[in-house]
């Protein structure tokens, strides 16, 4: 085990797959020079150029800022014996390619009839939470759950972040990998050996009884601390992190709410179609009558995302949201009003 | 250009003579509901799309767009997949889920049709970059109309070919229109001249109905490209007899009758019939290529109709490597 950062951990794991197999390619907006952070030496933001000189200009590809061009050449390139990884630096800018991701990238292997295979992974960071406005805050992993034929992974942790990049370089299938910015600097022991999280695979993050708090991406640690916080109080929360988006292990969820008989969901995304609609619609079809309580969701309001700090910070799920929904499905009293992102 | 062996030439035009008898086929069966929704004809275009194809070699790849019969046939696609595919047969091509918008045959190198005007041509372009990255010597082409050529995508497109030398073709099929719009009212300047912006050759081949200049020009290109030198843009001046789409009716003239006659005069498949005729080949044999064209398509409309049609749980498949991942 090495104390890995969760942005070193994505780094470690594009290391590995380069050296296990030449096929793997990294391209992107100024991965030569490691601006993003995960091209460079193993364990942090550090040895800028690092992959350049160890793989070559072959391997690692700078790109034009192209990103319908990117996209659709890195599906080509898939369909054509490589595995590609595309860095597309943030998140908003996936639209630019929308295209690509929808009509390409997530129809060509159906419509084809399974011709094609698509082995490539798309990264991007959603750089939420950092005062940089409206343009460089979004959180759009629903939007492409809602487009068949992408997978979609969203880690929590350096581990899961190391492991399901593993998975996802060696998926014959396109991924979409959506990395939380407030999540970069994250530290804790990774295995420094190779290992692969499979997809599709929930984390049971913290183990409890009396209610179940599914999480996503930055959420999680957010839950973890409010289920802490309610322990005091003698709630027992079970935390479940579905870790991949795409497909959802449906059966974690279903289990644990089984179990607990209440259910609170919290993600960055918009509420509106988000993955917390989506997994509260899965409970209330499938095991509504182990449901003791409303479903609770607790997300990012319909909202554009405002720059000032002061306006900002109210707008994602936080421990204290997230532990002022659990209070109410367990009808203990609200400690104070809580106004925002419930 | 290097004189083309006998079998070449009879190839080219038996490659021709294919796609018009299958489009015209197709056209039929449309109007006659027998093929569902519609389909666009390459007729008019053959000498374009067979000059290219061609000049590809077998293990060279390509994309295509909507009007997109005549790309596969030309790689050398067997027409009964492809026609069953057109009516959605089990044993078309692509199962019956792609249809005539989305034919591919990834054993000729076809990685894919589309129906979104401009959308396929960084699908070529990738491939162009695993043939340079694996270096295995393939080429790589994207046919695209006169409308697509408005798409940013293709300057994105063409910029990373650029710069990274990539065994790429661009290939413009400039039919003049793009459905009712004349190209000239949309387009700022020649299309194959923006190639210089790229640093790349822009080729325009005027006489795009002579199979023989396409090919001339497209070999060109795939040896430039074969050598590592970098891509093209070629440029291909042609015409389409049919409406956009067949069974389409505008109730507009957006194209004249003079237009037409004298476009007919150059018709690709006559043209190139009278070069074959004064070079050897006989009237019967120029006949026999026509009847074993006609057959062929027979034969891919018998098997079509032979075919039983998918069973429901192919719609299910195909969508992820495994299965389990679909919900
Ligand atoms: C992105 C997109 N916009 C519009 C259309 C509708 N459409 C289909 S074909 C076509 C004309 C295309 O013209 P061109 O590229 O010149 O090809 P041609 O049909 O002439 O072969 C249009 C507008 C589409 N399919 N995709
Ligand atoms: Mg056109």
């Amino acid at each position: 085990m090495t104390v890995m950062s969760y942005l070193g951990a994505i780094g470690a794991a594009q290391r590995e797959a380069m050296d296990a197999d030449e096929r793997v390619i990294i391209i992107g907006e100024d991965v030569e020079a490691n601006v993003y952070g995960t091209t460079g030496g193993g364990k942090s933001r550090s040895d800028k150029g690092d992959f350049l000189q160890r793989y070559g200009k072959n391997r690692i590809r700078n790109t034009p800022i192209s990103e319908e061009g990117i996209v659709g050449a890195a599906a080509g390139a898939a369909m054509t014996g490589l595995r590609p990884i595309v860095d597309l630096s943030y998140s908003s800018f996936l639209y630019m390619a929308m295209d690509q991701f929808v009509n390409q990238v997530a129809k060509n292997r159906y419509m084809f009839g399974g011709q094609a295979s698509m082995p490539v992974v798309f990264r991007s960071a959603m750089f939420y939470g950092l005062n940089t406005g409206a343009h460089h805050s979004d959180r759009p992993y629903p939007m492409f759950m809602n487009v068949p034929g992408l997978k979609i992974i969203a880690p929590a942790t350096p581990s899961d972040a190391k492991g399901l990049l593993r998975s996802a370089v060696d998926s014959d299938d396109p991924i979409l990998s959506f990395e939380a910015c407030l999540l970069w600097s994250a530290k804790e022991d990774v295995d420094e050996n190779e290992f692969w999280v499979p997809l599709g695979v929930a984390r049971t993050a913290r183990v409890g009884t009396d209610v179940t708090v599914v999480a996503i991406s930055s959420s999680v640690p957010e839950a973890v601390a409010a289920a802490e916080e309610l322990a005091k109080e003698g709630v027992s929360v079970e935390v479940i992190d579905p870790r991949t988006l795409v497909p959802l292990d449906r059966d974690a969820i279903l289990r644990s709410v089984a179990k607990t008989g209440r259910l609170v969901v919290a993600e960055p995304a918009h509420r509106t179609c988000g993955a917390a609609a989506e997994i509260s619609a899965l409970v209330a079809e499938e095991i509504f009558d182990s449901l003791k309580a409303p479903i609770i969701r607790v997300t990012a309001p319909d909202m554009q995302i405002p720059f000032s700090p002061s306006l900002e910070k109210q707008m994602y799920p936080t421990k204290v949201t997230i532990a002022a929904a659990i209070r109410r499905v367990v009808d203990l009293p609200a400690l104070q009003p809580v106004a925002a992102a419930v | 250009m290097a004189e083309l062996a006998r079998d070449t030439l009879r190839e080219m035009q038996l490659r021709m003579l294919r796609i018009r008898a299958f489009d015209e086929r197709a056209s039929k069966m449309v109007k006659r509901g027998h093929i569902p929704g519609t389909v666009h004809t390459s007729i008019g275009q053959e000498a374009q799309v067979v000059g290219a194809t061609m000049a590809l070699g077998a293990g060279d790849y390509m994309s295509g767009n909507h009007r997109s019969h005549g790309h596969p046939i030309g790689k050398g696609s067997p027409l009964g997949p492809l026609m069953a595919e057109l009516v959605g047969k089990a044993t078309g091509v692509c199962k019956g889920k792609g249809g005539s918008l989305h034919l591919a045959d990834f054993a000729v190198g076809s990685l894919g049709e589309s129906g979104i005007v401009g959308s396929s041509i960084p699908i070529a372009n990738g491939a162009a970059l695993s043939s340079k990255v694996l270096n295995n010597g393939k080429v790589a082409l994207a046919f695209f109309g006169d409308g697509a050529a408005n798409q940013g995508v293709l300057y994105e497109s063409m910029n990373m070919a650029g710069v990274w030398d990539l065994p790429m073709i661009f290939l413009c099929e400039n039919n003049q229109y793009a459905l009712s719009t004349p190209a000239h009212t949309v387009t700022s300047g020649i299309i194959s001249e923006r190639a210089a912006g790229f640093g790349m050759p822009g080729i325009r081949v005027e006489e795009g109905q002579d199979v023989l200049a396409v090919y001339d020009a497209v070999s060109k290109a795939v040896a430039r490209a074969r050598a590592g030198d970098g891509p093209t843009l070629v440029e291909v001046m042609t015409y389409r007899y049919n409406e956009h789409s067949e069974g389409l009716r505008l109730g507009t003239d957006y194209r004249n009758a003079e237009e037409r006659d004298a476009w007919l005069k150059k018709d690709p498949i006559m043209l190139f019939r009278h070069y074959l005729a004064s070079h050897g080949f006989s009237d019967d044999e120029l006949d026999g290529l026509q009847a074993t064209a006609l057959a062929e398509v027979d034969a891919a409309v018998a098997f079509s109709d032979a075919s039983p049609y998918p069973d429901l749980s192919v719609a299910f498949d195909d969508l992820y490597t495994d299965k389990e991942s679909a919900a």
